[in-house]
């Protein structure tokens, strides 16, 4: 990659609506939008927003593939064991392709 | 590696719901910002990963303009837009010229590290 | 910024700029009596704006006009947006379906971001955060409150959503549920807060006044009439 090449597109999205889906449960080095508190978690594809210019690479200054974001809603019960508030709340969290794998 | 900026979850105190206007200096690095921003100079990316990178005691430390002001000061350098030496000698005129008119009000630390003017 | 005693937030650091007022609105908390410089940081974005000023980097003018342009966006802007989707179906189904069109049409152009709008309704009340950093819809709300960016509501709302609210005096009954949506990419969020009751006969600027910051960041309804 160099700072000057445009960013090609993403390929095809792996997800869709309905699909269940993990958050990769990794921790590398670097910048990352992916949440510790979602990382390991299983949600529910909600929304498929298309492709974005991906942070991981921007945030260096390099523009790279785009990536797929997806709308991802999780039940608080399955992130926070101990949650108090109904069982129904849910947090919806934006998520990249490339930290998601079927569930 | 949690970094000082993934707080989502943590363990922390009532939400002070009070509002405070930006002061004068907040909305000055605000726009600084932004205009660098707008020309490209660099993006909102570049920025989130330069304020996680001043590390846990930082973060935690600065106010959020002062997370920003010092993280501008850091992109500069690296993009070859200043120097850390002319940086250095501006902070200590400034603080000279600040004395003089009586609007420095500094803290012994804090004017530590604010060097002393050139002669 | 609220959240640390250690920090200085009511600091005007003036320097040798005068070309400002200082019509500060310190409802909350009075200014300080003074405009002295208190933090080495203060000085340091002088030194900042001054070296990049000489250097042709960026201008006086352009650093001005940016601050302004800031200063004019309030949310009002928001308030219209809400106001129209209540009183106009055609809107709100443009706002449900390409946010970013609808409310480029009142005036409102968000080119950099993709803006989604999130309807309360009886079942579903929705509160937005962005628990990395600050994201925040600029161009229909201005600059975030000081407790958007604070770590405790960062840090709480994700977790503990409805103990927060009853902080902020909105208590969401048990049988509606509360979705936080935390934005952690380019898109930005605008909740739609229930149209109250009561207000059939108001016109789509008096509605717009009832419609708070808050109650489109999700922490509170919109305003009784």
């Amino acid at each position: 990659m160099t700072r000057d090449q445009a960013a090609p597109e993403a390929g095809p999205e792996r997800f869709r609506e309905g699909d269940r889906v993990r958050v990769r449960d990794d921790y590398p080095n670097g910048h990352f939008r992916t949440p510790v508190y979602a990382r390991g978690k299983v949600g529910i594809v909600t929304r498929r927003f298309g492709a974005f210019g991906n942070p991981e690479t921007l945030a260096y200054g390099l523009k790279g593939p785009k990536k797929h974001v997806y709308e991802v809603r999780f039940r608080q019960a399955d992130i926070w064991p101990d949650y108090k508030g109904s069982p129904r709340d849910s947090v919806d969290i934006d998520l990249m392709d490339n930290w998601l794998e079927k569930a | 590696m949690r970094g000082p900026h993934d707080v989502g979850g943590l363990e922390e105190g009532p939400v002070d719901t009070t509002t405070h206007e930006l002061a004068f200096w907040e909305k000055q690095i605000d726009g600084l910002r932004g205009v660098i921003g707008a020309k490209g100079i660099v993006v909102s990316h570049e920025n989130r990963r330069a304020v996680e990178q001043l590390g846990h005691d930082a973060y935690e430390r600065l106010a959020y303009y002062e997370r920003w002001t010092a993280t501008l000061q850091r992109q500069m350098i690296e993009k070859g837009y200043l120097t850390q030496d002319e940086i250095d000698a501006r902070v200590a005129q400034v603080r000279q010229r600040l004395a003089e008119t009586g609007e420095l009000e500094l803290s012994p630390e804090e004017d530590a590290k604010c060097g002393k003017a050139p002669t | 910024m609220t959240q640390d005693p250690r920090n200085h937030p009511h600091d005007h650091a003036h320097a040798h700029d005068h070309d400002h007022d200082h019509a500060h609105d310190h409802a909350h908390s009075p200014p300080q009596p003074d405009d002295k410089v208190h933090s080495y940081y203060q000085i340091l974005g002088v030194a900042l704006k001054e070296l990049l000023i000489e250097k042709g980097v960026v201008s006086a003018q352009e650093v001005r006009a940016a601050i302004e342009a800031r200063d004019m966006i309030t949310p009002a802007n928001g308030a219209k947006v809400v106001a129209r989707a209540w009183v106009d179906p055609a809107f709100r189904a443009k706002l449900r379906a390409d946010a970013n069109a609808a409310v480029a049409e009142l005036g409102f152009p968000m080119p950099t971001t993709r803006l989604v709008a999130l309807e309360n309704d009886e079942t579903t009340h929705h509160v937005v955060v962005c628990t990395l950093c600050s994201c925040y819809p600029r161009e229909l709300l201005g600059l975030p409150p000081s407790w958007y960016k604070s770590r405790a509501y960062r840090a709480r709302i994700v977790r503990e959503p409805r103990a927060v609210l009853a902080e902020f005096g909105a208590d969401v009954p048990e049988e509606v549920e509360v979705r936080v949506h935390d934005s952690t990419a380019d898109l930005r969020y605008l909740v739609v807060p229930r149209r109250p009751e009561g207000t059939g006969a108001l016109d789509e600027a008096a509605l717009a006044a009832l419609v708070t910051r808050d109650a489109m960041i999700g922490v509170a309804p919109a305003r009784a009439p």
